[in-house]
């Protein structure tokens, strides 16, 4: 690595002398100023400013030209992106989040990533039946239209595939932050919760689990604590103010914040209680984190705090070249909210805390910034999330060392890009 | 053990007496008749709950296995492709790229019970009787070296099965064992004397091509260029360029009724491949398929039905594809392609017309 990394002069925090920095403690954002600081000048008048542009003259589409509004045509290239050697065949497999072209807190719902096991149940909402069996006082069938006369909630939660990342576990793999750290979503669902649900029919004393079942052709089952189910568990069949997309499981599907996102089954047919776990394909043979010794934890629910640059990353390099630069990501805790992000530009020699703007939700993605003057020089770029229960999200080694390479499952280890000098980003690893 | 399940455990029972009683209910939904609880509950537990009567021997379930089973997970459950492993593997858990099959590495045999009756063969779930889901788990058994060839598996004799990984697991300790570590203050400068990069992506080249990725690379290296210099990543291979459909489709079809084949072929997809690179998966590759005998694509492991039918002069038309589609099963009785029926004869022109335009 270059010296100018790792030397103390630009430890990662914004210098009281740049520019920015500057502006900021002298409150004196003004236009005026900054042009009196060496602001670029043109050569020549710009066209797009003199000439009268066709969009500004001709009339452009009326109301209805999209019943349905799509994102502008210029914004084409932001779409879920598939890694096809990772699975045998795409009704049973996973997409993108392309993390690295959105900002703000919320994913829109045509770019959720999707996961599924059999492909994507089409379900009419007349022909949609939710089932509660098992040790129950009643044993119930509700239609959609049952469920939307229960009291409703609003809560905004993160989904995480558990195996987001996972394919980082034996070393860098990946060149994009949509492909290391793209299983993630983050949406405002609306739902009933199963608190209210199931106080409907009853659970029994003994009702110590449940098992959710979807109406998919692969009948996704999980088992999950009663204590959960009643603390925080929801149905929903909104997701960002619309109708769940059909594959995000259309019309009804489960939440359960800040769980690895196989628990929140989609398509959601049946929830039964019982008094043990299911022990059931997913939560066995699957999504359950193989260590070097050869043993195995099962029930590995809680995704644990984690934290990405979204950008710059190697799907979006610096093309601006030197000056002001902002640099942005996502953080998470399964746990609860997100209290710090640190930042780091010499490969986590020096860190420096990062702006979080926006709301700051339970067990929600938080956006995070850290802006500082670029000069040009190779950076190796890291960021670390600190969750409201302490946790710092630990190295990728810290996370071997407990659990060699071979668990697939949960890596949160802290993400490395080496931006080259021409404003470049690659996926790599450090000491 | 999770932070979680710990005080439940702690709490045990206690936890949900403590819970406020909601004694009203709102009264919505309706009672569950108890053969519609009986169609959904289909989940079984390792303790056997939940498995219904019946019964199946190894030699019963080597039949259903080769027929429905086998062109995903292999003779010997090897996995073809990519398709999941479910033999061998015993021993490998610490090797580097570990195998974990049922053999080597599910707990209970009641989750493969499970998982076949509810969602396999795969593209026709629950389509298994009960007896052929006991005779199928009898042959997994058996090509786990569990068992020998004159085992049956029965309701009554299921959980005295043990299967040899069952001790091999135990419940997320994450909070007990790392926590300590992970909750310590961290640290904020000069963390580390020097950082140096010792892995990088770009060796392995496995990252799915990106076109605008790739143009706004090549534009940071000509923004470079352009102003004398600037480090850029030593080079990796470029892209492959990407496979296309055959463009030069059938002129008998509109391009309207190809396009609502394609959709339809949707349906045909989870098993047949078509176009560029086109392989044999669960049925044949289906280049070129119109104008070929029956039952003769190199390296595909017909059914005895399909290869006679070829032998004896079956030869894919239009015409003939369409009545097979129409009902596979009755076309061609004891074929293995695990298909309904499109009963739609316009749906068929267009799925018929799809194919045309993939030739050989």
């Amino acid at each position: 690595m270059s010296e100018e990394l790792t030397g103390g002069a630009h430890s990662g925090r914004p210098s009281a002398t740049s520019r920015r920095g500057f502006l900021r403690g002298a409150g004196l954002a003004g236009a005026g100023l900054v042009a009196g600081t060496g602001v670029a000048r043109a050569a020549s008048p710009d066209p797009l400013i003199t000439e009268v542009q066709p969009w500004a003259q001709f009339l452009g589409d009326g109301v209805d030209a999209a019943p349905y509004g799509k994102p502008s045509r210029h914004e084409a290239h932001v779409i879920r992106r598939n890694v096809e050697w990772l699975t045998a065949d795409t009704s049973s497999s996973v997409n993108f989040t392309p993390i690295h072209e959105l900002d703000g807190i919320i994913t829109p719902n045509g770019v959720c990533f999707e996961r599924h096991h059999a492909g994507v149940a089409d379900i009419a909402p007349q022909d949609y039946r939710l089932m509660i069996n098992g040790l129950v006082d009643r044993e119930l069938v509700f239609t959609l239209q049952d469920l939307l006369r229960l009291p409703r909630e609003n809560h905004v939660y993160f989904l995480e595939c558990a195996a987001n990342s996972g394919m980082e576990w034996r070393g860098a793999q990946l060149n994009g932050a949509q492909f290391t750290h793209g299983m993630i979503h983050n949406c405002m669902y609306t739902g009933v919760t199963l608190r209210t649900l199931l106080n409907e029919a009853g659970v029994k004393p003994e009702g110590s689990w449940l098992l959710a079942e979807g109406a998919d052709a692969s009948a996704m089952s999980r088992s999950i604590p009663m204590e959960k189910a009643l603390d925080d568990c929801m149905i929903a069949f909104k997701m960002n103010g619309e109708a769940l997309r059909p594959e995000q499981g259309y019309p009804v599907r489960l939440i359960v914040p800040g769980w690895e996102g196989n628990m929140w089954v989609k398509w959601l047919r049946r929830l039964e209680v019982g008094d043990a776990p299911w022990h059931h394909r997913e939560e066995t043979s699957k999504y359950t984190d193989l260590l070097a010794d050869g043993r195995a934890r099962r029930f590995t629910w809680e995704m644990h705090a984690k934290s990405v640059i979204t950008n710059p990353s190697p799907q979006a390099p610096i093309l601006h070249g030197h000056g002001p630069t902002v640099i942005t990501g996502l953080a998470w805790s399964g746990v609860g909210k997100i209290a710090r992000v640190d930042v780091s530009i010499d490969g986590g020699r020096n860190w420096a805390q990062a702006r979080i703007s926006g709301p700051s939700f339970d067990k929600s993605l938080h956006r995070f910034y850290f802006e500082f003057d670029w000069d040009g020089r190779e950076l190796l770029l890291q960021s670390r999330a600190i969750d409201d229960a302490g946790y710092v999200q630990p190295t990728k080694e810290a996370l071997r060392e407990f659990r060699g390479v071979s668990s697939v499952y949960h890596n949160n280890g802290i993400q490395t890009w080496h931006v080259h000098s021409n404003g470049e980003a690659e996926n790599v690893e450090v000491s | 053990m999770s932070r979680f399940l710990k005080s439940t455990l702690i709490c045990a029972g206690a936890a949900f007496a403590a819970l406020p009683v909601m004694a009203q209910t709102y009264g919505l939904g309706r009672a569950a008749l108890p053969e519609e609880v009986a169609a959904w509950d289909i989940d079984i537990r390792p303790d056997g709950a939940g498995l219904p009567d019946g019964s199946g021997d190894v030699w019963t379930g080597e039949d259903l296995y080769e027929a429905q089973c086998a062109h995903c997970h292999g003779t010997f459950g090897e996995g073809m492709g990519s398709w999941p492993v479910v033999a061998g593997g015993h021993g490998t858990l610490t090797h580097e790229h570990p195998e974990k099959t049922i053999g080597s590495y599910w707990p209970y045999l009641s989750t493969v019970w499970d998982y076949v009756n509810r969602a396999m063969p795969y593209g026709m779930a629950q389509s298994l009787t009960p007896d052929e889901v006991y005779a199928i788990t009898a042959y997994l058994m058996y090509l786990n070296d569990l068992v020998d060839d004159d085992f049956e598996l029965s309701r009554e004799n299921f959980t005295d099965v043990r299967l040899p990984n069952e001790d091999g697991f135990y419940m997320d300790d994450r909070v007990e064992l790392e926590w300590p570590l992970f909750t310590q203050e961290p640290c904020m400068s000069d963390c580390k004397p020097e950082v140096q990069v010792t892995m990088r992506a770009a060796v392995l080249d496995v990252t799915p091509d990106d076109p605008i990725a790739d143009a706004r690379r090549a534009q940071a290296r000509a923004m470079a260029a352009a102003s004398g210099g600037g480090d850029a990543p030593a080079s990796t291979s470029d892209a492959e360029p990407e496979a296309k459909p055959d463009e030069e489709a059938s002129a008998a079809h509109s391009p309207e009724l190809i396009a609502q084949g394609e959709s339809l072929y949707r349906a045909c997809r989870t098993c047949h491949q078509v176009g560029d690179g086109a392989r044999n998966a669960v049925g044949p590759m289906l280049n070129g398929i119109l104008g070929r005998s029956a039952g003769t694509v190199d390296g595909f492991r017909y059914s005895p039905v399909l290869t006679e039918a070829g032998d004896t002069g079956l030869i894919w038309t239009e015409e003939t594809v369409s009545e097979f589609i129409a009902d596979p099963r009755g076309y061609l009785p004891r074929n293995r392609m695990s298909y309904a029926g499109m009963r739609d004869a316009d749906e068929r022109r267009a799925l018929v017309a799809y194919l045309s335009t993939y030739s050989e």
